[in-house]
């Protein structure tokens, strides 16, 4: 440690800023999620295995996932061509369109929760043609994906955006000198290239959809077994007073997102590995 | 395959890149494109690989219209001065790409695209780098990696910009001559682009000087070196002294100091006169066509360099032998063993 702090001494404060690091992180998120699963423990196995795999919970937790993950891979697709456009083309509107991305960032999320509603309501601007249609997003699961949509797409677009603007236009250009055609240098050239990014804009997008709950409650409709998300089933134990049962399904989803998160970053670090850096 | 290129125009914006450039290009060569930053040359070569279009003009290859193609069609190796490598694939995938993304019609089967990277690595001596990534190749090894992923193509025509651009002095000087020794091997029709009048005239059989979107001197390096079509060429090509004269009856004059120089033939008015600073021979003062006192001498290599101050008032850089005894102070005479007389200010 003195060799290390002799060798530092032309950056001072290292001793300082990790200790507020660490003690920061442990007060900000670490006590936290331990004090969830001490509570959790209060259950025994079988009470928890009852909680877990009781309809109304496992549904939850499917709608939630499920839909957050099926929103996460529209928003990477829809993502990957906006950035395109924002990032390759010179148009009117262009600062404008990207400044818009940031939209769901800083609208407080109960505030996009009710426009989202009012849009999709069935006599909304949009929900009305659709109701035409036959197809109902308001208070049905589609409002749910909907809304996970619209709050997870700067993720995708502010973590691949930096990424293809730093990829220099000469490498298509060789690509396609070198006989590629257009197709063969998106899939073979700039794909990979940017495949880290993408993954981290789709694990981004995605644990913020798991979480999200102000803009999906409104829409959702919250039926239960349908269109009731694992937040707000987490609530509604909570007022009844049901601590444990809320505990048991918040550890639920940590767990799963954890693992679902970690598997993304090895993923993403295996495409990292293979850009090594300049 | 020879190249034809008929006034040829580019403008971007209000900017004209290219300025009606006329060009032939014989099959085999290797020709360098000379000239400062913003003279049209990389554009000149961009239009030829197909990766710009001219506004106006006409590019041929052996007499067919190169324009009907896009850069795919042209069959044209490229060479990027920042190597443009695939930083996701090792240096085997890399030289491989070009017969990988073959139409599966003419594609090669695996064994034998193993084979012929196998070979072009060979060719530019790094086959043992073939499962290394880009970055970590030194800027000289990415850039032999870039020309064997365009030889890969079996290219009719071989451009390069600026290829030895990003690189320091000493790996510079070795490609120079390693591009010189591979092109005598493949005998592919090449042309490169380079500010660098060194390595134009080192490695070139012929050498094309632009300016402002404009060929000023086609010729062999001798050519361009010794006898200068134009003021710009002289000033760019070789260190050159340059002073502002004027013709007048007959007389050059200097400021206001007649010349010992003859004006038979030149057109009267305001000139530049230009003289290689190793043509300019010292003598005792009162001979030569100039006079004036040296400033102050440093030794330069196999020369000595002596500012001197003309009696006309300009002051100009010479190179004489080190045995010649040159003292700051001195008031000596100037000849211009050889000189170059322009018209036009």
């Amino acid at each position: 440690m003195s060799a290390l702090a002799a060798r530092r001494r032309t950056l001072p404060g290292f001793g300082l800023t990790m200790g507020l690091t660490l003690s920061w992180l442990s007060v900000i998120i670490l006590i936290p999620l331990a004090g969830l699963f001490l509570r959790s423990l209060e259950l025994s196995p079988e009470q928890f295995w009852n909680i877990l795999s009781s309809r109304r919970t496992l549904n939850a937790l499917r709608v939630s996932f499920g839909l957050a993950f099926a929103a996460a891979c529209v928003n990477l697709v829809m993502g990957s061509i906006i950035v395109w456009a924002l990032v390759r083309y010179r148009f009117p509107g262009r600062r404008l369109f990207d400044a818009i991305v940031d939209v769901p960032f800083a609208l407080p999320t109960a505030v996009a929760g009710v426009a989202l509603t009012a849009l999709f309501a069935e006599k909304g601007w949009l929900g009305g043609p659709l109701a035409a249609l036959g197809i109902k997003v308001a208070f049905t699961p589609v409002g749910i994906f909907v809304a996970m949509i619209f709050i997870g797409i700067p993720f995708v677009v502010r973590t691949v955006q930096p990424v293809l603007q730093d990829l220099d236009p000469e490498i298509e250009e060789a690509a396609g000198s070198l006989g590629a055609s257009r197709w063969q240098t998106i899939i073979r050239v700039i794909l990979p290239s940017l495949a880290p990014a993408l993954l981290t804009g789709l694990a981004l997008a995605f644990a913020r959809a798991v979480g999200e709950y102000g803009s999906v409650i409104f829409i959702a409709g919250n039926l239960p077994n349908i269109s009731e998300i694992a937040p707000l089933l987490i609530v509604i134990r909570l007022s009844e007073f049901r601590y444990a049962d809320a505990t048991a399904i918040a550890v639920v989803m940590l767990v799963v997102s954890f693992v679902i998160i970690f598997a993304v970053n090895r993923l993403q670090r295996w495409a990292q590995s293979r850009i090594p850096e300049r | 395959m020879t190249i034809e290129v008929k006034n040829l125009v580019k403008k971007f914006g209000s900017f004209k890149a290219l300025d009606g450039v006329d060009l032939k290009v014989d099959n085999g060569e290797l020709l360098a494109l000379l000239g400062p930053s913003g003279s049209g040359k990389t554009t000149l070569l961009r239009i030829i690989a197909g990766l710009d279009w001219p506004d106006a003009g006409d590019v041929s290859f052996n007499g067919e219209d190169a324009l009907a193609q896009g850069a795919r069609e042209r069959h044209v190796g490229f060479v990027f001065q920042h190597y443009a490598l695939f930083r996701h694939m090792t240096v085997f995938e890399n030289v491989a790409f070009g017969l990988r993304v073959q139409p599966r019609a003419v594609r090669k089967d695996e064994a034998t695209i193993r084979t012929r990277v196998k070979e072009l690595l060979d060719l530019v001596q790094l086959d043992w780098l073939a499962d290394r990534y880009p970055s970590q190749l030194s800027g000289g090894q990415r850039q032999r990696i870039a020309l064997a992923r365009a030889l890969a193509i079996e290219p009719r025509i071989l451009l390069l910009d600026e290829p030895f651009g990003a690189l320091d002095a000493k790996v510079r000087k070795e490609l120079r001559r390693w591009l010189r020794s591979l092109h005598h091997e493949i005998n592919v029709t090449s042309i490169f682009v380079t500010h660098d009048q060194e390595e134009a005239l080192e490695v070139a059989n012929r050498v094309v000087v632009m300016d402002k979107g404009r060929i000023e001197q086609i010729g062999s390096p001798d050519d361009v070196y010794e006898s200068p079509a134009t003021a710009f060429v002289h000033g760019f090509i070789g260190e050159s002294i340059e002073l502002p004269i004027q013709v007048e009856g007959g007389v050059i004059r200097l400021g206001d100091r007649p010349l010992r120089l003859a004006a038979d033939g030149l057109a009267p008015g305001a000139s530049k006169l230009f003289v290689r600073r190793h043509d300019m021979l010292v003598g005792p003062p009162g001979s030569g066509a100039f006079e004036g006192a040296i400033r102050h001498v440093r030794n330069f290599g196999p020369v000595q360099r002596a500012e001197v101050a003309l009696s006309g008032g300009e002051t100009i850089e010479i190179d004489a032998p080190r045995d010649k005894e040159l003292r700051a102070g001195d008031t000596i005479g100037l000849e211009p063993r050889r000189y170059r007389i322009f018209a036009g200010a």
